[in-house]
């Protein structure tokens, strides 16, 4: 049964059409790797995924349910999507850390304000914020930075601060995580220790979309492989498919500039 | 010997006047400030016009000529409304002049500041399913305040030293006091009110350099 998908997905900025027809999905433990070169429509993919952007057109279903639906306004309303929302998590290219916040208080925070939506905060806050703390704790465990938990941001370097974002859109336990180039803003010497956690993410059989410009990478950790040109997917198939066998010329131009770099 | 202290006396007396002008205009101009921040910056379009022009008019002419406006405006208008008579009325009417002026400028570092919070941070925040008001807050607040300290510091200076333009509608702050000896020839006075300010200036510059390094601890 597919966890997520996406039918007929469009966007357009004033006069410029970013996404056309974007249709795929998603099987629960899959990753996803989106490949394509700068201003194919990657990122904005993403941002509608994660309702930062809201499709023209085209619809989003998680586990059955249809959390989007472009031509059903009553599955737009802003208080809805805030929660729908949470099926997905986000992972930026620049990080986007709380800077007046320690390591583990970023991850708690998102955390922390949702419980207090809960019926029983009042009488369990204790309990809850200490399931809140721990699971925190446990997840900068699993992204190896337990020694940083009372660190600010700008205390650590941009690969420990690419790991936190990853521990603080896990602490929420979204159904999908996405990754937006997660290595690209980071000096090359960085990029192996958050390529290390994403892939033992995947080794966990979390469902994850990467959108990336590692090649290598993608055809390590990936389960399916899209490639996207001006706006449309090109191509989707295995690893072995895209990298090893590309049917589309568009595909070959692409990956045929990445092997000479 | 007794002269001195009878004038010295009198001199902080009229600073109790610029004292208290000082401290309403930051009371309520502080939060003004912010109301019109959110109208400026508003998405319906008319306010948001509304309220620059009202900023623009309020920041292009002097302080002064609004002191002046808002005491006589009323009257000359022939408006039903009069200041309260006597020196109150003036004080009214000069500490209202005070902290529309201030509230325009603290908008202006307020929106400033907002809007020089980056996107991603708003962005973070909403994909982690936090409200508006969440994000607001527990997110980019800190970091406005951060960030606006300083210039908000220079005007609080600068309010300091503007509380003595009240004068121009006869409110008699310090150096009006001091003008009345010099008129009678005795200059000393009005040197001495810079020691006034001074001593308040160097007082408020302790106070955010403080604040600032409270705040030292993360970077935006
Ligand atoms: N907010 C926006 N307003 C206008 N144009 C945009 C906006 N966001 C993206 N675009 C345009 O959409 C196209 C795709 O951008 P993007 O999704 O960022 O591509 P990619 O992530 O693949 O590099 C680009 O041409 C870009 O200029
Ligand atoms: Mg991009």
């Amino acid at each position: 049964m597919a966890i997520l998908e996406v039918k007929g997905i469009e966007k357009s900025f004033e006069d410029t059409h970013v996404l056309k027809n974007i249709n795929f999905s998603l099987e629960k433990g899959e990753v996803m790797a989106i490949i394509g070169s700068s201003g194919s429509g990657k990122t904005t993919l993403l941002r509608c995924l994660n309702f930062l952007e809201r499709p023209d057109k085209g619809s989003i279903i998680v586990n059955n349910e249809v959390i989007f639906d472009a031509t059903n306004p009553s599955t737009q309303k802003e208080s809805e999507l805030r929660k729908k929302r949470l099926h997905f998590g986000l992972v930026f290219q620049n990080f986007n850390l709380f800077p007046q916040y320690t390591v583990l208080k970023n991850v708690t925070l998102a955390a922390e304000l949702l419980a207090k939506e809960r019926p029983d905060y009042k009488q369990n806050k204790k309990a809850i914020t200490e399931e809140i703390q721990e699971r925190a704790k446990m997840l900068l465990a699993q992204v190896g930075l337990s020694d940083k938990l009372d660190f600010y941001p700008h205390m650590i370097s941009g690969g420990q601060q690419q790991r936190v974002a990853i521990a603080r859109a896990l602490a929420l336990e979204p159904d999908i995580l996405c990754f937006d180039e997660p290595t690209s803003a980071l000096d090359p010497e960085l990029t192996g220790e958050v390529l290390k956690v994403i892939k033992n993410l995947a080794e966990r059989d979390t469902t994850m979309i990467i959108v990336t410009h590692e090649m290598d990478f993608a055809r390590d950790v990936a389960d399916r492989v899209i490639f996207m040109d001006d706006g449309v997917i090109v191509e989707q198939g295995s690893p072995q498919e895209v990298f090893g066998n590309p049917k589309e010329e568009r595909t070959k131009q692409f990956l045929a500039r990445y092997n000479k770099t | 010997m007794n002269e001195i202290s009878v004038i010295i006396s009198r001199l902080s007396e009229s600073f109790l006047l610029n004292c208290k002008l000082f401290a309403l205009t930051l009371i309520f101009s502080l939060p003004l400030g912010l109301l019109i921040a959110f109208g400026s910056m508003s998405r319906f379009r008319p306010l948001r016009w509304l309220v620059r022009t009202f900023v623009w008019i309020i920041r292009g002419t002097p302080l002064m000529l609004q002191l002046i406006i808002m005491f006589f405006g009323p009257g000359l208008l022939g408006l039903s409304f009069s200041w309260p008579g006597g020196a109150s009325g003036r004080f009214i009417a000069a500490t209202v002049a005070f902290i529309i002026n201030y509230a325009c400028y603290f908008s202006e570092i307020y929106r400033g500041g907002i809007e020089s919070i980056p996107k991603g941070q708003y962005e973070a925040g909403q994909v982690l399913g936090m409200t508006k008001p969440q994000i607001f807050f527990h997110v980019t607040l800190l970091q406005v305040i951060k960030r606006i300290i300083p210039p908000v510091g220079n005007e609080v200076m600068t309010l300091v030293k503007d509380t003595s333009l009240a004068r121009i509608i006869a409110n008699k702050e310090i150096i009006m006091m001091a003008g009345e000896y010099t008129n009678k020839g005795l200059i000393w006075p009005l040197f001495a009110t810079g020691i006034y300010f001074l001593v308040f200036i160097g007082v408020l510059t302790i106070l955010f350099n403080w604040l600032e390094k409270k705040l030292s601890y993360f970077r935006t």
